[in-house]
């Protein structure tokens, strides 16, 4: 049984799991002779893993082994593919949908560790759901699922736009992204609060809260709730169980724990969702998540976006040539599990799992969710610098929307005409909202909130000296 | 001023081997600001890498190879984003040298744009200086230009003691001088723009006079400088315009001297007011020319608010307001 993890061994360059050694390479030499090693069990193929840096200048090294004569080296990982490169992605080892297993949710950590290291799929390749994660979701459910996606890809598609006229100074997309919090939004109860990041967006577009006040958010104008205070798509809404974003990454991971905690506390039967990308798994504040969430069994669903990239950095950056992002729970004793990310059933029941656990009392859960940034990182960011232009469209996990469109169509309960006519049909609903939110101005042009509005809720009660300053500000 | 940056870190890693850069996007990509763009195929990617997103693990692994007797010149992205690195800058770095008696030593530089004017919101346009100035053991530079930016990034590179190397990000791509609404002036066409090649040193602790004046004098730094100026134009007051270029160590001497000729001292800088550098440098005049001043010192200043979006303006200290200041300076007694 060689599993994804095992594979990811032989990564060439420091690419981690997304890339076995090509054949014949020095590096697949040495993964040969380090496959015989390799154990079933995943905590020895850990252990078979063994020391990283210092291994890596053997081949073609005129420094000798093993005696005192050899100098040390820096191990800096590497991208496998940069611009100019074809990527080619044929060699990843993806498990087959349907063949990871389905534990009970009171499952003790230690007995699901090989969960970490696979990819839980329900969608295969034909579109069919398979597997003891398939069938939670009704056709009606999956074709409502199917609209977030689109909402959330076409309000991108727009904004991504406006932006680019000058109605904003700044957007994000989560092209490709874009089954992960969709479908997390579905698993979710009423009272449940997120922390996300600035790329959940789909949090928002999967409930009622209103289309209309995210791109007055986003526009800073004169209805933006927010008023005007906040950088765009740094949206905040209690009511919709989504945490006000913070621009300073991963100090959320840890507030989601603090706010279950409490839930725990009260006796409540509310939980927490952590968001946080694979490059801010890096930051303290994910690693105080952790150990706060396993040491008090805290009532949280702790989310890994990791979509391969962190700006121009890859996620080889994040975590070297160790394990996976969900291994990192291992230690911690927290139940981890690796999802296709770009398969809404398989996001869905991972995601309900997690969250039906956490409810039961039985603790916290970490979920890496696998899926690939197929836009640029923002605005301001051109990915044809640090990564080939044909990346996004190599990626072996498909486009979460087209799964799902073509699971539905297999199943008789959907068709290309349907399709087309949805599409359309949210794509026009976007722009009645847009045309909405533009009377109410834009960054630079019509109306927009007062100025002597950012001098309000710095505290509950202003104090004097911000009175003095407003007053001198003749606001 | 970019390439100035960049062309600082060039010559210094050239000149010496143990000058090393690393930060997040700082390697392959060349930084998001473009900041350290081609040192890592020019030196390798042992002297130039990206490192993972981890302000304190960046200032912390700079500070153990500073110990060892390198000497590394890292970026945080934005200032806005040092503080999960001040434990290590505050509690660590700076106070090496002291509680060890000089037995080891941090000779690093930790580099990071700072300031608004891009509509960058609240985490992305904050100017927290002061809070490196009140840390005892370490430097905060602040260049106004790219000629000045080579000179004081070489120097701080070189300096025995961590620096904070602050980079006025709205300076980047030209002086601004406030005024939002007019097209923007690349630096080509201004005499500071004009850096010279190779090597050389800017000290730490000299200040400039960027105008001379005999009315009133302005005590700035940064992005500042240039709407000190624009004011200074516009309200045509004869004002003294010093560019501190480095807030520790001061330049004394240059301020009192400017101070006791005008007799008149209004302070500008972008951060908050409360505990803001401003507050520091009327002390320092109040202590120093307090029998040659004719007028009340004041300071413009960003408001005691987070650095909001939409009113980015009302919030930046314009030409406006630090007209304002001056033309009161004058009225007053
Ligand atoms: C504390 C902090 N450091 C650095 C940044 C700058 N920054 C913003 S997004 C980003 C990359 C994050 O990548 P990842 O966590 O993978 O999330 P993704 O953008 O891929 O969703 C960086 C470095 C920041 N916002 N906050
Ligand atoms: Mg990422």
């Amino acid at each position: 049984m060689r599993m994804a993890y095992t594979a990811c061994k032989s990564a060439s360059k420091g690419v981690a799991c997304r890339y076995p050694a090509r054949p014949g390479s020095p590096r697949d030499k040495k993964e040969k002779g380090m496959s015989t090693t390799a154990a079933n069990s995943p905590a020895t193929e850990i252990n078979a893993d063994g020391p990283t840096s210092a291994e890596e200048p053997v081949e073609g090294s005129n420094e000798g082994h093993g005696g005192g004569s050899r100098r040390l080296s820096l191990f800096v990982p590497e991208p496998e593919f940069r611009p100019g490169d074809t990527p080619d992605f044929s060699d990843v080892p993806i498990p087959k949908a349907g063949s990871v297993r389905r534990p009970p949710i009171d499952v003790d950590a230690g007995d699901i560790h090989d969960l970490a290291y696979s990819i839980i799929r329900v969608l295969n390749r034909d579109g069919e759901a398979v597997g003891p994660w398939a069938d939670l979701l009704t056709d009606g459910e999956l074709v409502e699922g199917l609209r977030d996606m689109l909402r959330v890809r076409a309000f991108d598609a727009r904004m991504l736009m406006a932006q680019r006229q000058g109605k904003t100074s700044f957007y994000v997309q989560a092209l490709g992204e874009e089954a992960i919090a969709c479908a997390f939004r579905r698993a979710l109860k009423p009272g449940d609060m997120n922390f996300p990041t600035y790329r959940q967006q789909g949090l928002l577009l999967s409930t009622d809260y209103p289309m209309v006040d995210m791109m007055n958010q986003i526009y800073s104008n004169a209805a933006d709730p927010l008023r005007g205070r906040q950088l765009p798509i740094m949206y905040s809404s209690k009511k919709h169980g989504f945490f006000t974003i913070s621009g300073n990454l991963a100090t959320q991971f840890m507030q989601a724990v603090g706010w279950a905690m409490a839930s725990a506390i009260k006796g409540d039967d509310k939980i927490a969702a952590g968001w946080i990308g694979d490059g801010s798994t890096a930051e303290n504040d994910f690693h105080s998540a952790l150990v706060f969430a396993s040491t008090y069994r805290a009532p949280v669903v702790l989310n890994i976006v990791n979509n391969q990239w962190a700006i121009s950095t890859f996620q080889g950056i994040a975590r070297g040539k160790a394990a996976t992002f969900a291994a990192r729970g291992l230690g911690f004793g927290i139940p981890s599990l690796r999802v296709d990310g770009n398969d809404y059933l398989a996001v869905y029941a991972v995601s309900k799992w997690a969250i039906d656990r956490a409810r039961a009392n039985h603790g916290p859960t970490l979920i890496e969710f696998v899926t690939y940034r197929a836009g640029a990182h923002s605005t301001s960011d051109d990915p044809s610098g640090y990564r080939p232009k044909a990346e996004s469209e190599k990626w072996p996990l498909g486009d979460p929307i087209e799964r799902v469109k073509a699971h539905l169509i297999k199943k008789g309960a959907w068709s290309e005409e349907r399709h087309v006519q949805a599409n359309a049909e949210v794509e026009s609903a976007v722009l009645q909202v847009q045309k909405q939110a533009e009377r109410h101005g834009t960054l630079h042009a019509g109306d927009k909130p007062s100025a002597r509005e950012m001098f309000e809720d710095v505290y509950a009660e202003t104090p004097a000296h911000l009175i003095r300053q407003r007053q001198e500000a003749g606001l | 001023m970019i390439e100035a940056v960049r062309d600082a870190m060039d010559v210094a890693m050239g000149r010496d081997e143990n000058v090393v850069v690393f930060g997040e996007d700082v390697g392959y990509f060349g930084g998001v600001f473009r900041c350290t763009q081609g040192l890592q195929e020019k030196y390798g990617s042992d002297r130039c890498f990206d490192s993972p997103i981890n302000e304190g693990g960046i200032i912390g692994a700079a500070i153990g190879m500073a110990v060892y007797g390198m000497r590394p010149c890292v970026e945080i992205q934005f200032a806005d984003y040092m503080y999960p690195g001040y434990d290590q800058l505050t509690q660590e770095a700076a106070r090496i040298r002291y509680r060890s008696n000089g037995d080891f030593t941090v000779p690093m530089t930790v580099r990071m744009p700072t300031g608004g004017g891009i509509f960058g919101g609240q985490t992305h346009s904050q100017s927290p200086e002061a809070l490196f100035a009140h840390v005892c053991g370490l430097k905060t530079v602040i260049p106004s230009n790219p000629v000045d930016a080579k000179g004081l990034l070489i120097a701080s590179i070189e300096d025995e003691d961590p620096v904070i190397f602050m980079e006025p990000k709205r300076l980047y791509n030209g002086p601004f001088d406030g005024h939002h609404d007019r097209p923007v002036t690349p630096w080509k066409n201004h005499e500071l723009g004009d850096v010279p090649e190779g090597y050389y040193k800017t000290p730490l602790g000299n200040a400039a006079v960027r105008r001379e004046g005999r009315e009133v004098t302005i005590l700035t730094y940064g992005t500042m400088v240039h709407v000190a100026l624009a004011a200074t134009a516009e309200t045509g007051v004869d004002a003294e315009v010093i560019d501190l270029r480095t807030i520790l160590p001061l330049d004394f001497e240059a301020i009192e001297k400017s101070v006791r000729k005008t007799g008149r001292c209004v302070i500008v800088n972008e951060a908050t007011k409360t505990c803001g550098f401003a507050a520091e440098l009327m002390s320092i005049v109040m202590e120093g020319c307090f029998y040659h001043l004719e007028a009340p010192v004041t300071r413009v200043t960003g408001w005691d608010t987070p650095y909001p979006h939409s009113q980015e303006w009302e919030y930046f200290p314009g030409p406006a307001r630090v007209g304002e200041a001056l033309r009161n300076a004058m009225e007053a007694a």
